[in-house]
């Protein structure tokens, strides 16, 4: 592959990773939502390999088929399996609505490529270049959480801003060291399985996974 | 040697952790896990002596590392897990008369506080940014279940809370270490060691500016809401309140001691990087933003584990401050603050959750006269509240005047007087919420629970804990040298 070739492909998987976090917050489905984390995983897996191709870097290639198998494959698999037991698929009630949301994403957007400014200065790259997608989707990310009222809406934007960060990370520096990317891999697959367990018992103890019915607790 | 001496704290509670695992909780295993705090201590002391004497260990090429400061930190989770674990037989034996527990419950709990501790020891001893991010968010991940160890509805939302609230805190810490990563690639270290502390500070004047200035408030903000301070504080008093009382001990006691000092070695890379003034006033606002929060909550509190919970916002804010003044004096007087706090708040949660065995109610206005009806555990809880209060002899007392005087001495006589007027009136609250439980006539008018000798017997640990602080802050030995030492890594 010429380097120019390894460029187009990585811009075009950093744009499919952008359109699907925005997608995640337009769809109220909860099962849209999962299946656009499941395409942006995949995106992310790609960007992976593309460096690697990019940087003559084949150890990219092992990390590219583990970020693919964990984020495209097996998180998305569990958020799909925790939707299943709960029955229950739409987001009704967002804090913010649909179309508020999409005007807010086009403005955190805008916002990330201001902020990635000094990252994207510090090489020429073009994997630096697309950085700012990463910083989108952890900000489209922590909208989601604090907008969306179902705990499998928060657990999905957890997973967007954690894939955020996994991006910034390859684009700016071709991922940080293997033994930490696995740890951080296997610490994001506990916490999406804690969150699993604890919606099974929040079912059990309230009747539904609304956080609004979570005010038990307050000063 | 030194893979031994630094990996035992890891391997000895991780081994206890699947003794229990096949053992279960029974007569015989209950006080593993005391010998495993006990190990714990013994390695940390032994790390400590050897950092002071012969200079930092490294080992696993580079991955793990024994400074005094990591010894210091290495005592104090031995020490107070020591006392959590001590009180964890009655604790558990409390819980199975209330017919809160059985066998699988009392196994889970005790496999998950030794997980617990295995995951903070290595992020003490771990040297590289990106290893101690994986042991402190571990450390979330094995504490859910013990915040929601009840099962109630108030225990899975603490644990949802918890749980979300803390990843998302820390996952931008993520971001922080990564973009502090490309900086530092940028700037020319190998893969390897671009996350070590110690290489990052040496190389830290070749670091970017900009980018390092977004890593490090990123990485302030994120290790922060694992250290309870302000804006990501507000799962801290939810999960400490319900979680079970040796939990809440070790959770105020030494996890946010842990993720605080994180905070104190990256602001050593910052503090070359950048200059001292974009930490210490990221610090002094997270400082006097949380004091804030903490004193106005605890005026009108009505839940007792709820107001230590924010008394231990209150000391971390407070410890802040300490670190914001950076001088050798200041972190000396955090590093006793973070020792004296730490078996004051086990000690005081410990008899907090006794107490909550004994009257089935958290609420102030439902536990007057404690004092005449439950002497022991009252009389543990009234001194504990004292030792968190400041007073002499115990150990914050000697802290909170060396914060006090080092904070003037650097120039930061506004924050420093703005900060104590807060902690004046948290104290005020404390004394004053602590003075209606303990004294009154008794609204329950139930008959005291078993003999005053069993109850002698299960405080033994807690009563231990106390004059532990009483004798540090009295005597400073044998913690001076070792505080001297650690000090000057904590800051520049």
């Amino acid at each position: 592959m010429n380097g120019s070739a390894d460029t187009q492909i990585l811009d075009f998987a950093c744009g499919l990773f952008l359109l699907a976090a925005v997608g995640a917050l337009w769809r109220r489905e909860l099962s849209a939502v999962i299946g656009l984390l499941a395409v942006q995983g995949a995106a992310l897996a790609v960007i992976a390999a593309a460096l690697g191709a990019d940087e003559h870097h084949p150890e990219l290639y092992a990390v590219a088929a583990g970020v693919g198998l964990l984020r495209a494959g097996v998180l998305p698999g569990l958020a799909r399996r925790a939707l299943a037991a709960s029955g229950e698929d739409r987001e009704s009630q967002p804090l913010v609505n649909v179309a508020s949301s999409l005007l807010a994403a086009a403005a955190l957007v805008l916002l990330a490529y201001a902020v990635a400014q000094p990252l994207a200065r510090l090489d020429a790259s073009p994997g630096a270049r697309a950085l700012p997608v990463g910083l989108a989707s952890v900000l489209i990310g922590l909208f989601m959480l604090v907008a969306r009222r179902k705990a499998l809406s928060q657990v999905a934007g957890f997973l967007l801003l954690d894939n955020g960060i996994t991006a910034v990370a390859f684009l700016a520096a071709a991922g940080v060291p293997l033994l930490v990317e696995i740890g951080v891999s296997f610490d994001l697959l506990l916490v999406v399985l804690v969150l699993r367990v604890l919606t099974v018992r929040m079912q059990s103890a309230f009747g539904a996974t609304d956080l609004d019915d979570l005010r038990e607790l307050h000063d | 040697m030194n893979t031994a001496l630094l990996l035992a704290p890891v391997v000895v509670p991780a081994a206890a952790g699947v003794l229990y695992l096949f053992l279960g909780w029974r007569r015989t295993t209950r006080h593993l896990g005391t010998v495993s705090a006990a190990g714990i201590l013994a390695f940390g002391i032994a790390l400590a002596v050897r950092a002071v004497h012969d200079g930092t260990a490294v080992a696993a090429s580079g991955w793990l590392r024994g400074d005094p400061l990591a010894g210091f930190l290495l005592i104090v989770i031995g020490a107070v897990a020591f006392v959590a674990c001590a009180a964890s037989p009655a604790y558990l034996a409390g819980e199975r008369a209330a017919e809160h527990g059985d066998a699988a419950s009392e196994r889970r709990f005790a496999v998950l506080v030794q997980a617990f501790l295995a995951a903070m020891c290595l992020a003490v001893v771990g040297a590289n940014l990106g290893l101690v991010w994986v042991a402190i968010e571990a450390t979330t991940t094995v504490t859910a279940f013990l915040v929601g160890h009840r099962r109630s509805r108030a225990a899975v939302e603490a644990a949802w809370k918890y749980v979300v609230i803390c990843s998302v805190g820390i996952a931008l810490a993520l971001l922080g270490i990564v973009v502090l990563y490309a900086a530092a690639r940028h700037a020319g270290l190998s893969e390897t060691s671009a996350l070590s502390f110690q290489e990052l500070a040496g190389h830290a004047h070749a670091l970017d500016q900009q980018a390092t200035r977004m890593a490090v408030a990123l990485i302030v903000l994120g290790f922060g809401a694992k250290a309870g301070l302000a804006p990501l504080h507000s799962w801290l008093p939810d999960a400490h309140s319900q979680a079970p009382a040796p939990v809440s001990a070790l959770m105020s006691g030494v996890l946010l001691s842990v993720s605080f000092s994180v905070i104190l070695r990256t602001k050593q890379i910052a503090d070359v990087a950048l200059g001292t003034g974009f930490v210490k006033t990221l610090m002094l606002i997270a400082a006097l933003a949380t004091l804030a929060v903490a004193a106005l909550l605890l005026i009108g509190q009505r839940d007792y584990k709820r107001m230590l919970a924010y008394s231990s916002m209150e000391h971390m804010g407070l410890m802040t401050l300490g670190a914001a003044a950076g001088t050798p004096l200041a972190l000396s007087a955090v590093l006793l603050h973070i020792a004296g706090h730490g078996l004051g708040k086990a000690a005081a949660f410990c008899a907090a959750g006794r107490i909550l065995q004994e009257t089935g109610t958290s609420r102030i206005d439902a536990v007057r006269g404690l004092a005449a009806r439950s002497p022991v555990p009252a009389g543990t809880f009234a001194t504990a509240v004292l030792v968190l209060l400041g007073f002499p002899p115990f150990a914050l007392f000697a802290s909170e005047l060396g914060i006090a005087r080092a904070g003037f001495a650097a120039g930061l006589g506004w924050p420093i007087a703005a900060g104590f007027t807060l902690v004046l009136l948290a104290f005020a609250a404390i004394a004053a919420h602590t003075g209606r439980m303990l004294l009154g006539a008794d609204p329950l008018q139930s008959a005291p629970a078993g003999s005053a000798g069993a109850a002698l017997r299960a405080q033994t640990p807690l009563i231990a804990a106390l004059v532990a602080v009483a004798f540090i802050g009295v005597a400073g030995w044998p913690l001076a040298h070792l505080l001297n030492a650690a000090a000057p890594l904590a800051g520049r």
